[in-house]
């Protein structure tokens, strides 16, 4: 069991409000997901060249995340040596955003070499990512989620079913950039899929089932899909059960399979869409009283613009 | 408790409980202890707020009535009451409900009146996958149309869909009888159209009329088992 939450404001007046309307969507969903949680948020894009990449120090052993630092302005200095572009770097506990002009795979290989202990969580102009195992509320007190400002963003608590708690483990997964992908259910075929990927060059970061699915997409959209016509393509090829919901810079979607035993609620009002697993995540929202609410339909696509 | 006390207010034999204050544990604890010693007849709910389990487990037979909507297993094995729902039901709504109605006035989710024994569960609007899914004995009307694999192996029962149906309705059906007025995307194994007989158009404006529904008894067609798998062919091809 898992919890997904995703909202999608279309009044510009409630992107402000982004990160305070969808905490208690978060915690509500900790029944659903209570070892770990994360939260891809959509904003402003930083402008060309520039890029951002979200990364993740986990915690030394024996260190509680909300008492792990990490020395992140002797790691801006050397990146800032070893990778000659301006760089800049914000970041909260083990977690951080850098934003820089170089390209982001030649900052992605440099702190792979110079930085193993940073994981970077996602890379695009719009994103930004967190995920960290613990209890949702915690998770979003650790990295003011209240706080948060953008146009939609997708989230996730999570009760690991089929591998580790790690926060590497934890959704939102991404691939690419400015993409991410949150599940609820179980795929039954995620090895067959890795198999298929890997040979292509697609590097895995994890041995979860969701990678897989995430990875799978945005192949897909590379090899000239749009994303309505990659999930419609893993129809055929994704085994088992899932509620997908994605977010790209642009777009909300969310996607059930055949069977729907993995539940899912949407609300849409004029000023939002607003979606969960449940509806009790729901309730608190602005006018909930007076919004359409529906279930998606199995194997039919729901998508969102900005 | 006093808390409970001050905020579930009491009107002569009724009572109305506000989950945004009240615990639902105490309103279910009431609605199993209390409500029969104290005579209470009607018990209103308001911010459900998509709660689990409102209404659970009753055994009596007074109305509750919740104004928003409900989170998985409102009234599930439920006994003589009557449990309406001014809005959306969760997945399993009257699961194994025994007697009594269940009313959804909105749509409700997965898996609703699965195996129900008795009584009568209406949904005004759609419902979605596997409803009535293993029924025994309960009746469904559905106002809208139901998801695929509805009646999965229903035993017993009667099952009235106004709109339409998805894919493998009624697979593997034992004696239930599905009642459908629309479109059925696909039958499951072993289901078959049969002909309405007087019995099932008498059947068919029993339940209509239980549930406030205005459609002629005669647009609905009959779906039962051809009871083709109730008997082990050792005849056929056994390649799998």
């Amino acid at each position: 069991m898992c919890g997904i939450v995703g909202l999608l404001v279309k009044n510009p007046q409630l992107r402000d409000r982004l990160g305070e309307l969808m905490v208690p969507m978060l915690i509500g969903m900790t029944d659903r997901g209570p070892d770990s949680a994360g939260l891809a948020v959509f904003s402003e894009p930083v402008e060309n060249p520039a890029h951002k990449l979200s990364l993740y120090v986990p915690p030394p052993a024996g260190v509680s995340a909300d008492e792990s630092s990490y020395d992140w302005s002797a790691l801006l200095a050397e990146l800032r040596a070893g990778v000659a572009y301006d760089h800049h770097l914000s970041s909260t506990a083990g977690h951080a955003v850098l934003t820089t002009i170089a390209e982001p795979t030649v900052v992605v290989a440099w702190l792979r070499e110079h930085a193993p202990r940073v994981h970077v969580l996602s890379v695009g102009r719009s994103i930004d990512l967190y995920k960290d195992i613990g209890s949702p509320a915690a998770i979003a007190q650790r990295y003011s989620f209240r706080t948060l400002r953008g146009t939609h963003l997708v989230a996730h608590t999570r009760m690991a079913t089929e591998s580790a708690v790690t926060p590497a483990h934890a959704h939102p997964f991404t691939a690419g950039h400015d993409f991410c992908l949150v599940h609820n259910g179980s795929l039954s075929n995620p090895h067959l899929v890795r198999r298929k990927l890997e040979p292509l060059g697609i590097r895995f970061d994890t041995d979860n089932d969701t990678e897989a699915a995430c990875r799978f997409f945005e192949w897909r959209m590379r090899e000239g899909d749009d994303l309505v016509g990659a999930v419609q393509r893993g129809f055929e090829e994704l085994d088992g059960f899932y509620t997908f919901l994605m977010g790209t810079d642009q777009q909300l979607l969310i996607v059930r399979d055949a069977f729907s035993c993995k539940p899912a609620v949407v609300a849409e009002t004029d000023d939002y869409v607003a979606i969960a697993s449940e509806f009790r995540s729901l309730a608190h929202l602005p006018g909930i009283r007076h919004a359409s609410v529906f279930e998606p339909k199995p194997q039919q696509v729901y998508s969102w613009r900005v | 408790m006093a808390r409970v006390t001050a905020k579930a207010a009491a009107t002569g034999n009724a009572r109305e409980f506000d989950l945004a204050v009240v615990k639902l544990r105490e309103l279910n604890r009431f609605l199993h202890q209390d409500a029969v010693k104290e005579g209470v007849s009607r018990v209103r709910v308001v911010n459900p707020d998509g709660a689990h389990s409102i209404a659970c487990g009753l055994n009596a037979g007074f109305d509750v009535e919740i104004d928003g909507h409900v989170g998985y297993y409102l009234a599930g094995m439920n006994k003589l009451a009557r449990v309406t729902v001014n809005g959306n039901a969760g997945p399993g709504v009257a699961e194994n409900m025994m007697s009594g109605q269940v009313h959804v006035r909105g749509f409700a989710s997965t898996a609703a009146g699965a195996s129900a024994h008795g009584g009568c569960l209406i949904i005004d609007g759609d419902a979605s996958l596997r409803c009535g899914i293993a029924l025994k004995g309960g009746d469904i009307v559905v106002g809208g149309s139901v998801g695929s694999f509805s009646a999965f192996m229903a035993q017993a029962g009667r099952i009235v869909i106004c709109g339409d149906a998805g894919d493998a309705l009624g697979d593997s059906l034992y004696e239930a009888i599905i009642y459908v007025r629309g479109n059925v995307r696909s039958l499951g194994a072993d289901a078959r159209f049969e002909p309405m007989s007087e019995a099932d158009l008498a059947a068919v404006a029993e339940l209509l009329q239980k549930a406030g529904c205005s459609y002629e008894p005669k647009e609905f067609r009959r779906i039962a088992s051809a009871k083709s798998l109730y008997h082990w062919n050792a005849d056929a091809n056994q390649e799998y």
